[in-house]
């Protein structure tokens, strides 16, 4: 119920679009493996990776192969 | 040429960043090796992305991957200027396979199939707010985007939120169909989405109020 809620109003904050996010997806995972503030490096990625879930699923993938490749 | 192998650890990739841009823009043998090796690299991820979205495996799921490592190839190959060393080459060369592997994925699941039709959207979005254990305010909140929704969104913006939210097309499958792209797409659902929170303002229902109804 308040996940429908949550993916029809969507992020309240300014966020990326598709195409800036995939240009900055490899930047912002090797970020956040590192511990690093990829969110203050890269502002609007997250709430963009909130928001769309075909981009969300990129990243999510990204971040598990680097920190496969990583371990 | 890249002295990395497939399954290598990525610090490896860190040694060998400039030989891969340098070999793969070259010539000759020593080009076509980078090629072959990086065409490797992309068909691991591509497996890899096949892996966690299809665990269960299934047929043709390996020339899937081929061709996303294929068309990977391609986008990389006319992007190679492009890279700016922000991240290490390898991670910056799979989010590529990953993207198509994901996005054959998306459509295969959908090859055949016709697009919900956008009264099906509605008829879930009134079973959630018809849900017993529905809170209050929660319903009330469904009940004023579903007015939102009507009154307030474009034809367009409102079959695409239908489709993607309520429907659960994936955006590509619908970019496909409709002949556009994720971003365009994405473009619309996000402009329908900041009308909707801009009418739920206006009727006093606060975005505070909103991001609480949000709440698990």
């Amino acid at each position: 119920m308040s996940d429908l809620l949550g993916r029809l109003l969507g992020p309240d904050d300014p966020e990326l679009t598709c195409d800036e996010c995939f240009e900055h997806l490899d930047r912002y995972v090797e970020l956040e493996v590192a511990g690093d503030d990829a969110d203050a490096a890269i502002p609007g990625m997250r709430a963009h990776l909130e928001g769309c879930a075909a981009c969300g699923e990129d990243y999510e993938s990204l971040a598990a192969l680097v920190r496969e490749g990583d371990g | 040429m890249p002295a990395l192998t497939v399954g290598d650890r990525m610090d490896h990739a860190v040694a060998v960043e400039p030989d891969w841009i340098e070999a793969l823009s070259g010539e000759g043998a020593r080009r076509d090796e980078a090629v072959t090796h990086l065409h490797a690299l992309l068909l691991r991820a591509a497996r890899f992305e096949i892996g966690r979205r299809r665990p269960g495996g299934g047929a043709g799921l390996e020339d899937l991957a081929t061709q996303a490592a294929d068309d990977a190839l391609v986008a990389i190959m006319s992007k190679l200027h492009t890279f700016r060393g922000d991240s290490r080459f390898t991670t910056w060369a799979y989010k590529f396979a990953l993207l198509e592997a994901g996005v054959k994925l998306r459509r295969r699941a959908w090859q055949g199939r016709e697009l919900p039709l956008e009264e099906e959207g509605w008829e879930r979005l009134a079973d959630h707010r018809a849900t017993p254990d529905a809170e209050l305010e929660t319903a009330e909140l469904l009940g004023a985007v579903r007015d939102a929704i009507a009154q307030s969104l474009t034809p367009h913006q409102r079959s695409v939120l239908v489709a993607l939210v309520l429907n659960d097309v994936p955006i590509d499958v619908l970019a496909q169909r409709l002949g556009t792209t994720r971003g365009a797409l994405y473009k619309t659902l996000h402009d329908a989405r900041k009308r909707l929170r801009a009418r739920l303002a206006d009727e006093g229902l606060a975005p505070q109020l909103v991001r609480e109804g949000q709440a698990p």
